[in-house]
């Protein structure tokens, strides 16, 4: 590192080196690498702007009435708040049920499976089923939940059920969990495991006190990426019978009853609305667009911040 | 040294063994944790158990003629697979001509040029286009990509059609591609790059003829995940591929129509489900089992592969 020059006294020496001529080719190259991540930028930036003023009428018109109106079939009434609650609900199942089997299977796989030729299927599965498309999933969901749990699930409802459309998102970001997880222990390195070892500690004494504490940060950042997704995924639920027009929400059921009954989602929402014809239903769209947006991009940023502050490398 | 002696105790055996309790907690916790790994073995055979059955039921029962028709009509038993095969194929080969070139140059960016600190701002680029759902990018297809781009370049082209769609999906595929591509790029041996450095190469020559050749495996197998995550895309091609109920054979990508993904969503959400052919529904079993097969195979394909790059250095 000492024997770094200064930046002027290595650029007169590159300079000296190349004879004064800059490297045209090298330099194209490289701003056409550059060029590649500015245009995702620009298709991010183009998809927010042209979002944001297809949904401005609505936005400036019934900002809060948007959010907390009900679905409707009349345009100008229309708002998203069964969607959001829907969809919040949603994730609460799958953080209630992925995260904790998802990292568990996470510290058994990575701390206490031996190398051996049953984990490594194991974990190659896992894998697999992190790839598989999330339709396939909603197919799953669809057998097993909607039709074979049904007296379970949604007697009511014909098994179209808050229960099984979280069930089946559960399902669908087990395997990220666990991907995640895995990844974040693997980082802790292994001379922290064996100071525990050394003092007399068991297996499960040297994860919970030494390895999960450093890992925390990873697995935390992992598990709120998989619930941000969660929380977009739609084509499952399509399959599970997320309702997507009207839908009546009688008040004075139990939460059983509630969780037991019919359901939407706000990216269902979306997908039914944005079928309609243009006009009054497509500021509807973006506005909620950007609803949803707003949720799962604030999330994510929450993200990014907890990963850059706790961020360690060994 | 001290006056209080303390008296000498004789290591025994039970001693070494320390407490019982602690030993039935750690088996305990031990089994906790592999019956949640297990699930995963679980969910799989699930999947494939729930697929196979349904699907060979659905083929029992149909005329194995109504698989080669004129096209993707489930109401009329018309189950032309060639129509869907097709319309997924077309949607994923645009899908990678857009996500190749910018997800490998993004990695290549980040991996070779970016300072620690521009990954630090660049990053989070990729990691918010990853993490925009599907349906918005569909919207996106639907009202932004078709008119303003496939419409003023190709007038011919429908409201509905798969090269917007393609490109959508294509959009969604770069951070994945990008993210396996680093990665492989990243795990080039540094004594590689300064090895050709030391005899002169320049960035740029060191970048495609040393970092990308012994990168190569890990490269085509995020290739292979993007091709296999844009066959596996729904929602865009659900809103902007114009999958509605049917549609006719076409290599035509500036025409709408079905893919196995659009005609899963559009059975599962067609009201006429149950008063309409008693075969049409259980249809997507079937789609849904090829799906399945299809993107297996290219997972584990592509896993073959960045097995090799792992192997090697």
């Amino acid at each position: 590192m000492a024997l770094v020059a200064p930046a002027d006294a290595r650029n007169a020496v590159d300079l000296a080196l190349r004879g004064r001529k800059r490297q045209v080719g090298g330099m194209l190259f490289r701003f056409g690498l550059l060029a590649t991540l500015l245009l995702a930028l620009a298709i991010l930036l183009v998809l927010l702007v042209t979002t944001l003023a297809d949904a401005w009428p609505v936005l400036t018109d019934r900002a809060l009435d948007f959010v907390k109106s009900d679905t409707s079939s009349l345009a100008e009434r229309a708002g998203v708040w069964q969607g959001l609650v829907g969809s919040l609900i949603l994730t609460g199942f799958v953080a209630a049920i992925a995260l904790p089997i998802g990292i568990a299977a996470a510290i058994y796989l990575q701390e206490y499976a031996r190398d051996t030729r049953t984990s490594r299927i194991l974990i190659a599965n896992i894998r697999n089923l992190a790839g598989v498309p999330s339709v396939v999933y909603g197919i799953l969901g669809l057998v097993i939940f909607v039709q074979a749990m049904r007296a379970i699930t949604g007697p009511g409802s014909s098994g179209r059920s808050y229960v099984s459309g979280g069930l089946t998102l559960a399902v669908l970001v087990m395997p990220i969990v666990i991907l995640i997880t895995m990844e974040a222990l693997r980082a802790v390195p292994a001379s922290i495991r064996e100071g525990a070892y050394a003092v007399g500690a068991t297996r499960w004494e040297v994860v919970r006190s030494h390895v999960l504490p450093y890992a925390a940060p990873g697995i935390f950042t992992g598990a709120i990426l998989a619930l941000a997704r969660a929380f977009g995924e739609t084509a499952p639920l399509l399959l599970v019978g997320a309702v997507q027009g009207y839908i009546s929400t009688p008040s004075g059921r139990t939460p059983l009853e509630i969780l037991q009954g019919p359901y939407t989602a706000l990216p269902t929402q979306i997908f039914a609305w944005a079928k309609l014809p243009a006009g009054d239903w497509q500021s509807n769209t973006a506005a909620a667009i950007i609803v949803l947006l707003v949720a799962i991009l604030l999330v994510n940023f929450l993200a990014i911040l907890l990963r850059n502050r706790y961020e360690r490398t060994w | 040294m001290s006056a209080t002696a303390t008296t000498p105790r004789t290591v025994t055996l039970e001693l070494m063994r320390g407490s019982r309790r602690r030993h039935r907690k750690e088996r305990l916790v031990r089994v906790f944790f592999l019956s949640a790994a297990a699930l995963g073995l679980v969910i799989s055979l699930a999947i494939v158990l729930a697929l196979v059955e349904q699907a060979i039921r659905w083929l029992f029962d149909i005329d194995l003629g109504w698989l080669w028709t004129e096209g993707w009509f489930p109401r009329a038993d018309e189950f032309d697979l060639l129509t869907i095969l097709a319309g997924t194929v077309m949607i994923a080969v645009i899908a990678m001509l857009v996500a190749t070139p910018l997800g490998l140059g993004a990695a290549a960016y980040l991996s070779e040029y970016a300072t620690s600190r521009m990954r630090r701002t660049l990053k989070p680029i990729l990691e918010t286009l990853a993490s925009i759902p599907s349906v918005v990018l569909g919207y996106f297809a639907l009202q932004w990509i078709n008119p303003e781009l496939v419409r003023k370049i190709f007038g011919s082209a429908g409201t509905f059609n798969y090269l917007a769609a393609g490109l959508a999906v294509g959009i969604l595929t770069i951070p994945l591609v990008a993210s396996v591509a680093e990665d492989a790029l990243h795990a080039v041996p540094q004594a590689l790059r300064e090895g050709a450095y030391g005899i002169g190469a320049r960035r740029k020559t060191v970048t495609t003829r040393v970092v990308f050749p012994a990168a190569v495996s890990g490269v085509v197998a995020s290739l292979i995940l993007g091709f296999s995550r844009a066959v596996g895309e729904t929602m865009v091609v659900a809103i902007a591929a114009g999958a509605t109920s049917g549609s006719l054979r076409t290599f035509n990508p500036l025409e709408g129509g079905q893919t196995m993904t659009g005609a899963i969503s559009s059975l599962a959400i067609g009201s006429d489900q149950v008063r309409g052919s008693g075969f049409a529904f259980d249809a997507l079993y079937f789609v849904g089992l090829l799906l399945f097969a299809i993107t297996f195979l290219l997972n584990v394909v592509s896993e073959r592969f960045v097995r090799r790059v792992r192997s090697r250095y």
